[in-house]
């Protein structure tokens, strides 16, 4: 066989692949969207599921997904970008402590999600929620049981290593010219990092947020057993309610529901409105993160 | 005899095991132009930053030797580095603004001195654009970004915000080399008025430059220390032969 040959045949083995992963997810959404889009409407969007779940809207969903998305979003944040600082600024390259976070931070990204469920149920609502209604409530049962607290906080685990992978390639783009200037003028390194990284890296840690939240709205197996409920006839109202997710509420419909075949116009509605949720996240972050390489250079 | 400002003494240098200045010893007096010239790669920069410390920044940097501003033994190990650099302003070949306004580069080194008051402020930012002679330019612009500026304005901008912390000494490392014949002109002219109040140490590869702006002048020749006297004898009568091969253009 001649270079020629063999040129051709990878050539049009990567082709078909592209093509076949284009092929996908366009059946995806059109799948989707042919299924979910007329029963799409802004009642949808506000009410309360009725009837067993073949009624109504997914209003609770929604509010659901986005409060535990927000607790999330606070608890990982603040943690991410502080670890990048560390990463990025403080850490020597080959010191054994920064290898490990990094080695940890890789880790935790590859964990499948449903362990971080389980040890979310072990340790956010078996150890410490249930220690705490031993010392603060006389040991009736508040916090030692699955919450949108302890589910925001087990998401919150997932998504960590998103933030602060982002975050420290943000802070590494800032130019060491930058950096020299401040020093020079007698900035301490933490006015340094205060006043002209952090400020300069805003783009890298709302891309690496965004990121966060829309992976964490999508996640299911995490808050499986810490938080999300099959059904609630009210919004959460305390850090120790449960919540209903979208992507919990599609999966009960497909496997839980008395009569699944009834709920299959909500359940494509559900996964449109999930779908949509999630994409425009990601496009918010594509944009951002292609104007911080844009800066860079 | 004029004061002396910066006392160098057996300074060495090694990036690891690289040894780019070789026992420098040389006196810069106060409130004079002090030029560095050398071919590329003597160690001027090198040299320029051992003054306020920001090879400290570098791994794997060893110094030996003494380096005394106003008699104090800056490498000493209860020296605050940070106090250290606030009396010594220092000029990048790159101009290096902030991604902020006109204003809030200049107000950057107040700010981190705890100055919070707005007048306090307003009138050291007018005051710096002032001495760096950019202020008439800057006036109706101070809230425009510095990086909308152009090459010339920035070097000056950088120039004011160093002012603005009242140094002592400032450091110029090729400050004009990135810019247009007209910009280079008001740097000179520039640094010609500052030296009413500063010491200014400028390390350039422009001859005529050092000639016109410099009272003394250093030549460097691989990490070492050639020759340092009055600008006139260094261009007229160099007492090294290297000295004069290099401004005469033969090497370098
Ligand atoms: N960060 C560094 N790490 C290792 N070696 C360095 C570093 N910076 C400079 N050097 C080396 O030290 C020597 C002196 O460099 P320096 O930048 O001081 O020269 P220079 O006289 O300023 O040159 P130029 O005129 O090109 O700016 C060179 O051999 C250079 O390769
Ligand atoms: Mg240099």
């Amino acid at each position: 066989m001649n270079r020629n040959r063999k040129d051709i045949i990878i050539e049009s083995l990567t082709g078909i692949s592209v093509l076949l992963i284009i092929f996908i997810i366009i059946s995806i959404l059109a799948i989707t969207i042919k299924g979910g889009w007329p029963n799409l409407s802004w009642k949808f969007l506000v009410e309360f599921p009725k009837d067993g779940m073949t009624k109504g809207g997914i209003f609770p969903a929604i509010v659901g997904t986005a409060l535990m998305t927000l607790i999330m979003a606070v608890a990982a944040v603040p943690f991410g970008v502080i670890t990048a600082i560390y990463l990025a600024e403080y850490a020597r390259e080959n010191s054994v402590f920064a290898k490990t976070i990094r080695f940890a931070v890789k880790t935790l990204a590859v964990v499948p999600s449903i362990i971080f469920g389980l040890f979310g149920l072990g340790f956010f609502i078996g150890f410490i929620g249930q220690n705490m209604d031993k010392i603060f409530n006389g040991g009736v049962m508040k916090w030692g049981q699955p919450s949108i607290l302890w589910a925001s906080l087990t998401m919150a685990l997932l998504t960590l290593p998103v933030v602060i992978v982002s975050v420290e390639e943000a802070i590494r783009t800032i130019p060491v010219e930058m950096r020299e200037a401040s020093l020079a003028l007698g900035a301490t390194k933490w006015q340094t990092i205060r006043r002209v990284v952090l400020p300069g890296s805003v783009t890298g840690i709302l891309t690496g947020t965004i990121l966060a939240i829309s992976r964490g709205a999508g996640e299911v197996a995490p808050i499986l057993f810490t938080g999300a409920a099959y059904y609630l006839a009210d919004l959460p109202h305390s850090l120790s309610d449960q919540f209903m997710s979208l992507g919990y509420h599609i999966y009960i419909m497909s496997t839980q529901s008395a009569n699944v075949d009834a709920t299959l116009p909500i359940q494509f509605a559900t996964t449109l409105v999930l779908l949509l949720l999630t994409f425009s996240l990601n496009a918010v972050a594509v944009v951002l993160r292609y104007r911080i390489r844009k800066k860079a250079k | 005899m004029e004061d002396l400002k910066v006392k160098v003494t057996d300074l060495s240098l090694f990036y690891s095991n690289n040894q780019a200045l070789k026992n420098i010893t040389m006196d810069i007096p106060e409130k004079k132009v002090t030029a560095f010239i050398g071919p590329s790669g003597c160690g001027k920069s090198t040299f320029l930053r051992t003054l306020n410390r920001m090879n400290d920044l570098i791994d794997n940097v060893r110094i030996e030797g003494e380096v005394l501003i106003d008699g104090v033994n800056i490498y000493d190990r209860d020296i605050d580095v940070v106090n250290l650099r606030k009396k010594i302003g220092m000029i990048f070949q790159k101009s290096n603004p902030f991604a902020k306004s006109v204003y809030e580069n200049i107000a950057f080194g107040p700010r981190i001195n705890g100055i919070t008051q707005k007048s306090k402020l307003d009138e050291i930012v007018e005051f710096s654009l002032k001495q760096a002679a950019i202020w008439d330019e800057m006036q109706g612009r101070l809230h425009n970004s510095a990086l909308s500026l152009s090459g010339g304005q920035q070097q000056r901008i950088c120039i004011a915000r160093s002012l603005a912390v009242n140094p002592e000494i400032i450091l110029m490392d090729e400050p004009a080399s990135a810019l247009d014949p007209i910009s280079t002109g008001k740097i000179e002219e520039l640094i010609h008025d500052l030296k009413q109040k500063y010491t200014i140490i400028i390390v350039t590869h422009n001859m005529q430059q050092a000639a016109r702006t410099s009272d003394l002048t250093a030549f460097f020749y691989l990490g070492e220390l050639v020759e340092i006297n009055k600008t006139e004898t260094i261009f007229s009568n160099p007492g090294k032969k290297q000295t004069e091969d290099y401004i005469s253009g033969r090497f370098g």
